[in-house]
């Protein structure tokens, strides 16, 4: 029998799904993963990789290093704004821009690989590959993310992915990243509770 | 936010959130090729021109387009208002047809305002593009732009309006932006083209142009519009050219770092030495590119978001 | 005729309650407690303050021309409801009251209503165009009788003109009447010069444009030693330029519209052009002087300027709308939340500036007269506990545009008298 316990602040706790080794570990992993996939070495061409902001951005580049590490090659890496592209802007206020930075070598002709924190309803991603579109003409376009919760509502699939986490719907999976929260590690929080603040 | 009406009332924090977003469109629009977001999609924007404006037109139909909006320019001079229909008429016509957004340029001071008013129960946006001698607010968040970009923050910097401030919205919107901003405005101006109740803006007042110039980390050359010769405003066009003019020998006395700014059209040798116009820190055509972003961002914070549907 | 019996009544709202009964269209008795005669029409009036009948030395009644907005029957009717026994029709309707024919048509129209005294007031120059004296002689000796003349609407800003007309007018013991704006300073102007105007952008209305045809006219009239008088005063210059001519002398007087007691600039911020007026609205500085000016003497009068606009003049662009407010209905509320109540004036000076002094400047033998038996029954019945909200549309006026629209105003005409007969009663016309 699960034992509801406490956090300070008297929220049901919330779990840590991925300490800050596993998250190290698991992007460890997927780089070996895209090296073997896209063949990454001295005569091919190395894939682009577009981070998703805010998270996939340093996400995106934490993964290029780890690939350049193991196999050599610099692979070039960006980041690519989604917020122009969403389509459910009119339902919140005003979001704030993001930013948009191509690598210099560009993305035409090459395999991009775009990179997110978390894989949800798929959304996102179908705003990505818009702005993409936008961008250039890439030989193929492929998805790494750290965590896929589930719960898609559009045809999209990961093709690298950190960790399967079966979640509940109106459950919340966090990224920590150093770059923007201080710390790495990926959090489950339950739904919130009835009469709770 | 509804409606951008004017830039007097925008709070520090609006002010810098649209000039970010300019930025923003700016920097994704980069070196594309397609030259295209499809942002507001399926929305309808009308710009309604009672004083003809090719580049102010221009430019907003521009950032409509560019943010994939459906734009149609109506304009005065062949419409049902040549035949004598009212501006309210004629804007409730447009909302009924459809409009998401008009975008509005007339020669009375406060048209903007009384559109907003005639438009309430719509769900309908109102932009002012400039409303008599009143204000011109994308105007001002563009040169704001410009300045941020060379100048970087713009707390404390010492800006300079030159010229007819009575009778310019460029100069009121500038004032109310640029102090709102953190900068300090100086206006230097003939007496007879200040506006009596001066002393009550956030400004200071100087008829020496010379003795300002060195300290100003930019100046904003205002155009003189030739009708104001003939109100007696100053003696002839000489005098003015020879006493506010922004000369080569002038323009030496700014600091290096210095950059000059002109809301356009210029009379080159009046307000403003033909040579200064095309030195290299003259943005006049900087302003005219961020005019675009600008707008776009002015579109995106009043047509993409919650609220935008009148809510 | 039958009678009237007010009961309760404080004449001038001094002293103990009385009754007053008027019969033949006189003040038949007044006594502390009178048994109302048969078939007599009795007001119970316990607490209201009785005054003469007000005399408007400046309002628009829009016909000939304009009657889409106002006629002389539809503006008499507001005048009446507002307490008004008489008012001075000006002179710019389409065409110009600048000839007999004209003035005798207004003077016929108000006798037709039957509800107020209206008395047509002669343009000074043919057309109000300011290059040739009208033909003041010629209404003078018409059936309108016209001894005021004005230009009102333009200045008579030509000073040739302005002293011709000073000193042909004193042989036809009538009075100048100036609308003081000298048209050079005022090209294009829009509202007040001032903060206002600097910060919304509207071209601006020197105080100086009005203030120095005062300056010049007051030296003139000395000259001539001719009677002047100067409409709406909007500026505490103008007070003081008043107070000095009136010092040395001159035979000038002059009148303030209640908008400019109660409103000024700062109600521009929106646009919206229902505050548009010529002069404009002014600043608190100004009508407070006005107001102090009032209470002292050196203005003499209130005047409405009552200026009816057609809704498409008025629900516009600030620079496309015609400037002018309707005022007959609301000014003696307005004179008493702005002077009253402050305690600025009393009911007694009330009765001075409203009915008194417009009847002796206009010199009117019948209005303005003592409450006293004998005199004329031409009077006014105020509530000055009432409280009512103005709605442009209830108003008897066609056209609507009240700058006071949705205002909660204090004190209420409840009867008006003419020679005896009542000409409005609870808010109705008779």
């Amino acid at each position: 029998m699960a034992s509801r316990s406490r956090d300070a602040t008297g929220n049901a706790a919330e779990r840590e799904l991925l300490s800050a080794g596993d998250v190290a570990r698991t992007v460890a992993r997927m780089a070996h993963q895209v090296i073997e996939k896209t063949a990454v070495g001295a005569e091919t061409e190395p894939p682009v990789l577009l981070g998703i902001p805010t998270r996939g951005a340093p996400l995106a580049a934490r993964l290029a290093e780890r690939i350049s590490e193991f196999s050599g090659v610099t692979v070039p890496h960006g980041s690519l704004d989604i917020t122009l592209y969403r389509d459910d802007l009119r339902h919140r206020p005003t979001r704030p821009l993001e930013h948009t930075r191509m690598p210099s070598s560009g993305i035409d002709d090459k395999i991009v690989i775009l990179v997110d924190d978390v894989l949800f309803s798929g959304r996102s991603i179908r705003a990505a590959l818009d702005a993409l579109r936008d961008q250039g003409r890439p030989k193929a376009v492929q998805l790494a993310v750290l965590v896929d919760r589930g719960h898609r509502e559009l045809p999209i699939r990961a093709d690298y992915v950190g960790k399967n986490v079966p979640t509940a719907r109106s459950e919340d999976v966090s990224v920590l990243l150093s770059e923007i929260d201080g710390r790495d590690a990926v959090l489950l929080r339950p739904a919130a509770e009835e009469g709770q603040s | 936010m509804k409606h951008l009406l004017a830039a007097e009332g925008l709070d520090r924090d609006t002010a810098t959130e649209l000039l970010d977003t300019a930025a923003g469109l700016k920097q994704t629009l980069l070196g594309r090729e397609v030259r295209k977001l499809p942002t507001l999609r399926g929305r309808t924007v009308i710009t309604m021109f009672y004083e003809s404006s090719t580049r102010t037109r221009v430019s907003f139909e521009l950032a409509g387009k560019w943010m994939s909006a459906d734009v149609i320019n109506v304009s005065a001079g062949g419409s049902s208002v040549g035949k004598g229909e009212s501006l309210r008429d004629t804007a409730l016509t447009l909302t009924a047809a459809g409009a998401d957004c008009v975008i509005i340029r007339h020669p009375a001071s406060g048209a903007a305002h009384r559109l907003a008013h005639w438009l309430s129960d719509t769900p309908a946006a109102v932009v002012n593009a400039g409303d008599g001698m009143h204000e011109h607010p994308t105007q001002a968040l563009l040169d704001a732009a410009t300045l941020r970009e060379r100048l970087g923050s713009l707390d404390g910097r010492r800006i300079g309006i030159v010229g007819d401030v009575l009778h310019s919205r460029v100069a009121r919107s500038n004032v109310h932006l640029l102090t709102c901003l953190g900068a300090e405005v100086v206006i230097v101006s003939p007496p007879t083209l200040l506006p009596s109740g001066i002393d009550s803006w956030p400004v200071t007042v100087s008829h020496e142009i010379d003795a300002e110039l060195p300290s100003l980390d930019a100046v904003m050359m205002l155009r003189v519009q030739a009708e104001r010769m003939h109100g007696g405003f100053f003696p002839s066009a000489r005098e003015y050219a020879i006493s506010y003019g922004l000369s080569e020998a002038r323009a030496a006395l700014l600091p290096e770092h210095a950059v000059i700014l002109h809301p356009g059209p210029m009379l080159r040798g009046m307000e403003i030495a033909s040579r200064v116009a095309d030195a290299p820190n003259a943005l006049v055509t900087d302003q005219v590119a961020n005019g675009v972003h600008v707008r776009m961002a002015v579109l995106y914070h009043l047509l993409a978001s919650e609220g935008a549907d009148g809510v | 005729m039958s009678e009237t019996l007010l009961k309760g009544v404080r004449s001038y709202g001094d002293g103990d309650p009385v009754d007053v009964l008027a019969a033949n269209g006189v003040i038949a008795e007044i006594a502390a407690s009178i048994t109302p005669p048969d078939g007599a029409e009795v007001i119970d009036a316990a607490g209201q303050v009785l005054l003469p009948g007000f005399v408007d030395l400046h309002t628009h009644l829009r016909e000939p021309g304009r009657e889409d907005t106002e006629t002389v029957a539809t503006g008499s009717a507001a005048a009446a409801l507002g307490g008004y026994t008489a008012v001075f029709a000006m002179a710019n309707t389409d065409p110009v009251a600048d000839t007999a024919v004209v003035v005798e048509h207004v003077r016929r129209a108000g006798e037709a209503a039957g509800l107020v005294d209206v008395h047509p007031v002669g343009a000074v120059t043919v057309g109000l165009a300011g290059e040739k004296l009208a033909e003041l002689g010629t209404m003078a000796e018409s059936a309108a009788r016209v001894r005021m003349f004005s230009d009102d609407g333009h200045c008579v800003h030509d000073p040739l003109i302005m002293r011709r007309a000073l000193e042909y007018s004193r042989a036809l013991g009538a009075v100048i009447a100036q609308h003081a704006e000298e048209p050079r300073l005022t090209v294009g102007a829009q509202a007040h010069e001032g903060t206002q105007a600097a910060r919304l952008g509207l071209s601006g209305w020197p105080a100086s444009a009005e203030e120095s045809i005062v300056a010049r006219d007051c030296i003139l009239a000395a000259h001539a030693a001719a009677r002047l008088h100067i409409c709406h005063v909007s500026t505490s210059g103008t007070v003081d330029v008043l107070r000095w001519a009136k010092d040395r002398g001159t035979q000038v007087s002059a009148e303030v519209t209640p908008h400019h007691l109660l409103l000024t600039d700062d109600r521009l911020a929106g646009y919206d052009p229902v505050n548009k007026v010529n002069p404009p609205l002014r600043t608190g500085t100004d009508a407070k002087a006005l107001a102090e000016a009032l209470a002292e003497g050196v203005l003499d009068c209130v005047a409405t300027d009552h200026a009816p606009h057609a809704d498409q003049d008025k629900d516009c662009e600030w620079q496309a709308a015609r400037p002018g407010m309707l005022g007959l209905q609301t000014a003696l509320s307005i004179v008493a939340e702005t002077m009253v109540r402050p305690g600025l004036l009393t009911w007694r000076d009330v009765a001075r500036v409203m009915s008194e002094r417009p009847a002796e400047i206009a010199r009117l033998p019948d209005q303005g007269r003592p409450i006293a038996e004998g005199e004329p029954a031409t009077l006014t019945l105020v509530d000055p506990e009432a409280r009512w909200t103005v709605r442009g549309a209830e108003l008897a006026s066609i056209a609507a545009n009240t700058p006071y629209e949705g205002m909660e105003l204090p004190a209420r005409v409840t009867a008006t008298l003419l020679r005896g007969r009542i000409t409005a009663r609870d808010g109705r016309i008779r």
